[in-house]
Parts: C-alpha cells; structure tokens; sequence
C-alpha cells in the first residue's frame, strides 16, 4: 500500500489547476494473442494499423449515430471539464472529458473533414501516428465510461460512447487491453467472468445453503439448472465468491425463499457481467448477452431477474431486447428482465415480506448510485425509479438512512473509480485517486452523521470500494449491498403467500 | 459577379447544412443510449429537447458562467435575426415595426456575452487547454459581425433604403450591385462580407451543433427499451 500515492482527503470537491501529464505513464497492459484471438481481433499490432484504423474509424461513423454528431458539434464550452472523477482526482488534463474525446476528435477531423484536412492546425486536427495512439491507449483506458460528463454537456456529448469506439478501433488494428479481453474470452469459455466451472459453483451453492440453515434456521434453497423454474436469477458471478458480494446473493435467496417463487441461476450463464459493452464491441456484447437468452429457453423460465451489477443492468435493461429479444416466450406481465431491487421492492409493496429494521440497527447507511444504473437505466415505471427503488428497499430494512451531498448523487453520481473494465490492479494508481470525489462526499457524511454503511447494486463498485476505501483509512466492511441489508432484516418464517 | 458570389455563399450554407443533417438523420442508432433519468414517452422526449434548445438546461447545471454568457449571446442573436427581417421584407409586417429598440439592446448584449465566452475561454485554464485557434476565431468573427452592425447602427449610418433595396433585388433573383458612397456602405460591405464567410464555415465547423442538437441520442431518445423492442439496423442476426 505504500507504494500508492493515496491523496488527503479535503473538506469539499476542488475543482484543480491543471497539472499536465500527471497520467501519462499509466496505460494498461496490452492483451495478448491468447486472448485477443477467441474474440475475432488481430493477435497484435497489425502492419498497416494506422490506414486500418482510419477505415475502421470511418465505418463506425456509418454505424453510430452517437459517434457522428458528438464528433461534430462539441462547441468546447468546457462545461464537462470539470465533471470526472479521473481529472478531479488527477488533474491531467487528458482526463477532462472534451480533451479526451479530443485524442479521438483531432483523428476525426484530420481524415474526415475538409477544415482537418486542410488547415489541422486550425482547428486542432492531428495524423493517426504512434503518439497519438500511445496516447489513446493510455486515456481511452482512464475513462470508466460512467456518462457524468454527459449529463452536463448542452448536448449529451457522451464520452463513453467516445472511449469505446476509440478501443473499438484499438482492438480492430490489434491494440487490445488485456485485463477487458481476458475476460470477454473466459465468459465464451467458461460461462462467467471469474472462470468458475459449475462442480465449484455448485459446491459454494450448497455451502451457502448450509450456512443459511445453519444462521437461521431455515431450508433456504439456492438452486443451479433446475428446469422449469420461474424465474432465472442471473447475478454477477462475484457474488459467488467475493465479499461483500456474497452477502448480496443471500439476500436475493431469501427473498426468492420468503415470496414462495421458485428460481434458478445458471451454470451456462452464471455472469449477468457484459464486458463486450466496456470494449465497445455489438458483436461482443451481443455474443455475450446471447447466452442467458439462450439459458433462459432451454431452463424453460418465465422471467428473467438481474443481480446487482451495474453495467450488467444497463446492458440488461437498455440492450437485452435489442441484442436478444423479443422476450415472447417470457410472461408478459412482469418486465423483462427485472432488476432484483425491483423485484424485491415488488413483493415488499404486495406485502409479501417482512422486515426487521432493528436487524439493521448496528448500520446508520447511505447509498451510492452506479453510474450505469443511474445515468443509463431505469427501475420501474417511472424516470428516477433507479434512485427511488433501491432507497426504498434501504428505507424498509434500516432505521438510519443518510444522504451524501447532493452534487454526487442521482444523476450527478461519482464513479466508484472502477468501472467501464478498469478494475485491474495495474490502474491502481487511477483507481485510488479517481475516488477521491466519492470518498470526500462519504468521509463528509462518515464525520457529520457517523455514517457506516456504504449501500451498492454493483459488483465493480464493491470490488473496487473494498480495495479502495482501506487506503484512505475507511474500513472495508463499511462497503456492502442493498441485498445485505435485507438479508439481515428480513424475517423468514410463516409465509404470506402472494400468488 | 457578386450576385454569383452571394448565392455560391447561400448555396454552400444551405446545401452543406442540409447535408450533415442528412448524414446525422441516417445514420444509424444501434442501442438505445439516452442519458437517463429520461423521459419515458416521445412527447416528453419533445420537452426535453426543447429545454434544452430553449433553456440550455443540461448546460444550465453545468456551468452557470457559461450559461449566463452563452444565453445572452444566444438569445440576443435570436432578436437581432428576427429584427433583420425589415431589411430583407418588404411591406415589413407591422409586428417588426416595434422591433427596433430591442434589436439595438440585443445588438449590445450580443457582442457583449461574446466578449464574456472570449475572456472566459482565455482565463479558465481548463477552457483554453481545450480550445483550437478556430474556436477563438469564431467568437471573434461573430464580435466583427456585431460591432460592425452596431457602428452601423450607431455611429456611421449606411442609406438604409439602398440596402432594403440591394437586399430584396438579392432575394427576387436580381441582380446584385453593392453602394460604394460613404464610411458607412464600406461597413455595410464589411458586414455582409463577415455573415456570408460565417455562413460559409457553418457548415463544416462546430457551429453544426445547432442542427446535432436534435440528433443527439442520448437527448433524443425515448427511455423505453423494455416496453418497445428497439432493433438495431445493421445488426445481422437481428
Ligand atoms: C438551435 C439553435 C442553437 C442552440 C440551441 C445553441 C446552443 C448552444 C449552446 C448550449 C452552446 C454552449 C455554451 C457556450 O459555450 O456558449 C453554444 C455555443 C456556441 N454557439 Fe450556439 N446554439 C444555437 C445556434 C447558434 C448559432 C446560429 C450560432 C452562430 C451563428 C451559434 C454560435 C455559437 C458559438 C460560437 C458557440 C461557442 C461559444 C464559445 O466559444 O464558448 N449558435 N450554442
Ligand atoms: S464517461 Fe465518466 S470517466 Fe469517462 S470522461 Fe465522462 S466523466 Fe470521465
Ligand atoms: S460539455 Fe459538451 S459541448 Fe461542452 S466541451 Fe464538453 S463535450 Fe463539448
């Protein structure tokens, strides 16, 4: 830990002086043939890269919408300058979100407008060379593709949509990451991210079983490839095995217990993890996606239900039906898929669930939104559900609930410092200093209101928190699920009965 | 010759305006990417857009500096635009007729809140990191368009009657002469002169975002992809 340079945390978040170059040195490792090969992209540098990334680069702007007019009509009014994480917390100016779509504008405008090809100098257009591309390496790969910056441009310029057709065309010329492609691979091998192989799946199903009988009392049933159950249970498959995560997974058990419905998770789509969204690739995401569709035909289920993940429910909730549908052969009268929060947030409204707020006594809890689920997705019938349905369910299982400034949360929520395939020990130093924001506004509400209890619905944020926060002298176990909380409150017992 | 010329400049506003357009209406969405919370019918996706068209909204919660300068630039362009119907009309419609001591105000605020967003992309750090020569360019392009309006307005007045003229003869496809008699014709020419070089970049400059606006997905779109099954164009499989 030493070894990080951990910032002070200050009272309030400073917007800083800019100190160029800060980032400069920090790019990830580079993928290798092994796993750049399974995914259809060159096994290295190809020859003749910068002729096949310009093409590619043209291609795409056939394809994206988003890609043409962002290109186009940034006004570079600066107001997304000062709106990531990555820049608050390291101050390079790459990091401000107009000058990293820039890496990638000044290429645009170079080949593909007649002011760059005329007069670069002018309006900042730049060759596709080696430089240029170093530099896409290393700031396409300090973008958590978290969408603040969006939020605040007058024209919902959204970098992330930049950064991934950057590492789109990265990949295509041979320039993969290899922390993003190593695992797009194992998820087409394996069925998860984490490689888990169903005998070790199985085994921590039935370990956790036990554990649940054993604390409660009670026959709770986490159940693998059961044909004909009405629900698949698809979480993110750090739930199996890391902590805090796990704790989440009890929690959906019990609830799934408590409401009387049978489920299933799958061992052939254990991941409700995409991380064919992080490299930017439809082909990928959509491979990817393809699987639980698949899985939720063949187990005969009738919904489909996500863990607590938060691109996974972007992916799920925004891309499902485009990469998948149609849904016709799941139930028509539930939401496909379904948010666990929603899910359980349900059932609580049916009076299906009981629950103990005292259980939660111990924890005086605030909540931080994902990027992906704030900014880009949706519970519920209505806009805002994603920040109104898990509060909720918090409101319902704690008696202290807090909130964090309210300039970082909701919609203006600041990256966990993990995301958009970040999550690698070699970004550490990005990692650490991209939550600073984050942590100013928890350290704020830890001091004034004694705050302890960190609520996520993400996999990644729970990763990354639990490394993160310690460095700044927060303890991890303040980081936790929504689902641990109603893991702890809820009372399993008599059933109400709802269907 | 110079009619030539103003219509080469009109036809290259119009046609390559109407071409990026073009382009961003076809070119295809693949997924659905509104920034959310969005609204979740067309009609509210309407509202939105028209927030921010007419607002600024997003920019609004992101910059009130910004916001402040931007808006009294915009909004005074919008007036000065609509009061310049008189020289182009002819009967001018009774409505524009009381256009006048607006239009000299928004004239004013209008060079004024470009001279705001020319300090502000100078003074903050952030905003000059980001700015290419173009972008200064422009803004001092729009304030030589200003200022020679103003002195024209203020200090030496072109004959108002021969430029009606010269103006509606350009619109009903006559011939097109520019007056050469005083101080205040050459501004006048210097004037149009800028306009019809604005109009010329327009097309290929960031000034496109005033047609984008209405292309941007993640402002355009319905957040309704469960509900409404959204396909993706070039999707093989479909
Ligand atoms: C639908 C119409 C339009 C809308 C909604 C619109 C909106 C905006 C917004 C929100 C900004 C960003 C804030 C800023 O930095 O100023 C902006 C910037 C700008 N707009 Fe517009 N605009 C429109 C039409 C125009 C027109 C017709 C012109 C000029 C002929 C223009 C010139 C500019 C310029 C030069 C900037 C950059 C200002 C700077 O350097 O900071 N806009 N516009
Ligand atoms: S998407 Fe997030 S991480 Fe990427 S530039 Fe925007 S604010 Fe920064
Ligand atoms: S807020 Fe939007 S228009 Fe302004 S600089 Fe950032 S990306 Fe460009």
């Amino acid at each position: 830990m030493a070894d990080y340079d951990v910032p002070e945390i200050p009272e309030d978040i400073e917007t800083p002086s800019l100190e160029p170059g800060t980032m400069g040195h920090l790019a990830p490792y580079p993928s290798v043939e092994k796993h750049m090969k399974p995914l259809g992209f060159p096994a290295a540098k190809v020859d003749n890269w910068q002729e096949e990334g310009i093409e590619k680069l043209g291609s795409m702007l056939e394809k994206y919408k988003s890609l043409q007019v962002f290109l186009d009509i940034c006004v570079k009014c600066g107001a997304c300058a000062d709106k990531c994480h990555y820049y608050l917390g390291t101050k390079d100016p790459n990091n401000m979100p107009v000058a990293r779509a820039d890496l990638l504008r000044q290429v645009y405008r170079r080949y593909y407008t007649a002011a760059g090809k005329f007069a670069p100098g002018l309006v900042g257009a730049k060759d596709f060379d080696q430089e240029t591309l170093d530099k896409w390496f290393t700031y396409y790969h300090q973008c958590s593709q978290c969408r603040r910056c969006s939020v605040f441009c007058p024209y919902g310029i959204d970098t992330a949509e930049i950064t991934m057709a950057a590492r789109e065309i990265m990949d295509a010329i041979g320039v993969g990451h290899k922390y993003t492609t190593e695992i797009v691979a194992k998820v087409h091998e394996v069925g998860n991210n984490l490689g888990i192989p169903k005998p070790a799946l199985k085994g921590t199903l039935e370990f956790l079983e036990e554990d649940i009988l054993e604390t409660t009392g009670h026959d709770v049933r986490l159940p693998l490839d059961v044909e004909g159950a009405d629900v698949l249970l698809v979480p993110p498959s750090a739930d199996f095995f890391s902590e805090p995560h796990i704790m989440s997974l009890m929690g959906y058990a019990k609830v799934f217990h408590q409401a009387g419905i049978s489920y299933t998770i799958s061992s052939v789509a254990s991941e409700a993890a995409n991380f064919g969204m992080f490299i930017g690739s439809f082909e990928q995401k959509q491979k990817i996606a393809k699987r639980i569709a698949e899985q939720a035909q063949d187990l005969k289920v009738k919904r489909l239900v996500v863990g607590e993940c938060g691109h996974a429910w972007r992916v799920a909730y925004s891309f499902w039906n485009t990469l998948n549908g149609p849904f016709d052969y799941l139930d028509p009268r539930y939401p496909a898929p379904q948010h666990i929060c929603e899910f359980t947030h349900d059932l609580y409204q049916q009076g299906a669930l009981t629950f103990d707020k005292e259980a939660n006594d111990e924890y005086t809890v605030t909540m931080h939104d994902s990027c992906n689920v704030a900014r880009a997705s949706r519970m519920g019938p209505n806009p805002g559900g994603q920040f109104e349905i898990p509060r909720a369910l918090i409101r319902a299982t704690c008696n202290k609930y807090v909130e964090m400034d309210p300039e970082t949360i909701r919609e203006k929520t600041f990256c966990c410092g993990g995301g958009g395939g970040l999550l690698t020990d070699e970004l550490m130093d990005l990692r650490i200093k991209g939550a600073l924001p984050r942590v100013t506004a928890l350290k704020r509400v830890m001091d004034q209101d004694g705050v302890n209890f960190l609520a996520l619905i993400c996999a990644i944020c729970k990763a990354q928190f639990t490394k993160v926060l310690p460095m700044y002298g927060i303890p991890m176990d303040t980081v936790g699920g929504v689902h641990q909380l109603v893991s702890n409150a809820i009372q399993l017992g008599a059933k109400k009965g709802i269907i | 010759m110079l009619t030539l010329l103003a219509y080469a400049v009109l036809g290259i506003f119009f046609i390559g305006f109407g071409r990026r357009l073009w382009i961003y209406s076809q070119a295809p969405a693949p997924l659905l990417i509104p920034t959310t919370p969005a609204p979740v019918t067309r009609l509210g996706v309407m509202g939105r857009l028209f927030r921010e068209v007419v607002f600024f909204e997003s920019l609004f919660k992101g910059d009130k500096l910004a916001w402040i300068a931007s808006y009294l630039f915009h909004g005074a362009l919008a007036v000065v635009l609509i009061r310049h119907i008189r020289y182009f009309v002819d009967p001018l419609p009774a409505l524009f007729a009381h256009f006048q001591i607006f239009g000299i105000l928004a004239g004013l605020a209008m060079v004024g809140g470009l001279g705001l967003l020319f300090l502000r992309r100078l003074v903050i750090d952030r905003v000059r990191y980001i700015s290419s020569p173009s972008d200064y360019l422009v803004l001092l392009l729009l304030i030589g368009i200003g200022v020679t309006g103003l002195a024209m307005t203020f200090l030496f007045r072109p004959d108002i009657v021969t430029i009606k003229e010269v103006m509606t003869n350009l619109f009903s496809f006559s011939s097109l002469s520019l007056p050469l008699f005083s101080f205040g014709d050459a501004l006048f020419i210097l004037h149009l002169s800028l306009v019809g070089l604005l109009l010329v970049i327009f097309p290929f400059s960031k000034l496109m975002h005033m047609g984008g606006i209405f292309f941007s997905p993640t402002r355009n779109q319905v957040d309704n992809p469960r509900e409404v099954r959204h396909v993706n164009p070039w999707d093989g499989q479909k």
